[in-house]
């Protein structure tokens, strides 16, 4: 790569030489043309000055199109691999806003069928206590008190199984806040992505703020292709999977069980 | 029985760590990658590990693969509790030892089932 690049400043350095050069040849002969009183001669010098600045020029502006042109096409598809990461991207963040969507309602619903159920028993449980309070101040007649008796141990059962509902409604929300892990592993992905893009643009601007300068197209540096093994070539994590379509990806927990049995698990 | 939980997010080693305490396993320790777990089981007397695969540092595969190689621990029964979902991972931690696996979004009543399978095995 700094090979290239070398080679490129030369390649700069040598045209800009020539035009130099050219430049000095041309000022020397529209010198000798003027000193010689040869001025019509000194003008068509002057014209061919002109010339070589707008070629030079064209040139230019030529080359700082490919360049461009070569970095944006790096930039879709070098890059980011084929050119589909960005359609990838824009699915992956699709699917954190369906998992956060998904979680947020889950939660609330369950805590809308929470509510009135600890509501339920609170209202009671102030009821029973009034007509409690009555009993011992043995304000209560026999029949008013085994029809409270029957209602106290109606409420104990309620209560009970309320309290089991609302225990595991509470274990569902804890579950629901999965979507955390799983949006965040997405979220840092799509953040590598956007700072790929951003050190791409960085190196495109730069190249177009060198127009002076600038006489080869500059290849940015390639990212070499990862393979999906770390360091150490084990096999690689790559996050939640989007597209459970995709015949490599299971698409349940029971895939999961069916391969790892197919394995003798 | 003394688990430990090994997740880069916390907020996931807290949804463990609640589901294993309703299936009455109060005994957890938690852990952010494998190169905090390793020296933790390395020292401590863990029953059984929770790991997740993709965190920074020490990925959930490679402190797999530690665990089987080490003395003290290859016998460790691990439970691998994921986003990983492609085949060729799967495959790739069955290969590496592991005794359970869990893609997630999971439900708690997966992650028992998986726990008492691991369990029954282990002890069977």
């Amino acid at each position: 790569m700094a090979d290239n690049q070398s080679e490129q400043d030369k390649a700069a350095s040598s045209l800009d030489e020539s035009v130099t050069a050219e430049i000095r040849q041309l000022a020397e002969q529209m010198i000798a043309e003027a000193e010689n009183g040869r001025l019509s001669d000194a003008v068509a010098v002057v014209n061919k000055l002109n010339e070589l600045r707008d070629r030079t020029l064209y040139q230019e502006v030529g080359k700082l199109t490919r360049a461009v042109h070569e970095s944006i096409k790096n930039l879709s598809i070098e890059s980011i691999g084929a050119g589909s990461e960005i359609a990838n991207t824009t699915d992956k963040l699709t699917y954190v806003v369906e998992m956060t969507d998904k979680s947020a309602n889950k939660t609330m619903d369950l805590v809308d069928a929470s509510v009135p159920k600890i509501a339920d028993i609170q209202q009671q449980a102030g009821a029973l206590s009034q007509r409690w309070d009555k009993f011992l101040k043995r304000e209560l007649k026999p029949d008013e008190f085994r029809q409270l008796s029957r209602d106290i141990q109606t409420f104990l059962q309620q209560s009970q199984d309320v309290g089991q509902q609302v225990q595991g409604n509470l274990s569902e929300i804890m579950l629901a806040q999965d979507y955390q892990d799983l949006t965040g592993q997405i979220i840092h992905k799509v953040a590598e992505l956007v700072k790929d893009i951003e050190s791409r643009l960085v190196s495109l601007v730069a190249m177009a703020g060198t127009l002076d300068s600038l006489t080869g197209i500059s290849h940015p540096e390639e990212v070499e292709a990862q393979p999906a093994t770390d360091n150490h070539g084990n096999i690689a994590a790559e996050g939640p999977q989007v597209n459970t379509a995709d015949n490599n990806v299971v698409s349940s927990q029971d895939d999961v069980d069916d391969l790892l049995s197919s394995l003798g698990f | 029985m003394k688990i430990l939980i090994v997740d880069d997010f916390s907020t996931m080693r807290r949804i463990v760590k609640n589901l294993l305490r309703d299936l009455g396993f109060t005994n957890t320790a938690e852990a952010d990658d494998g190169n905090t777990a390793l020296p933790m089981l390395q020292s401590g007397d863990f029953d059984f590990l929770v790991t997740d695969w993709n965190m920074p540092g020490m990925t959930g595969l490679e402190l797999l693969k530690r665990v089987r190689a080490d003395d003290k621990l290859k016998h460790l029964p691990v439970l691998m509790v994921t986003a990983e979902a492609k085949r060729d991972q799967i495959v790739a931690a069955a290969q590496a030892g592991v005794n359970g696996y869990v893609v997630k979004p999971f439900t708690a009543a997966v992650l028992k089932e998986k726990i008492d399978k691991i369990f029954e095995r282990v002890e069977g």
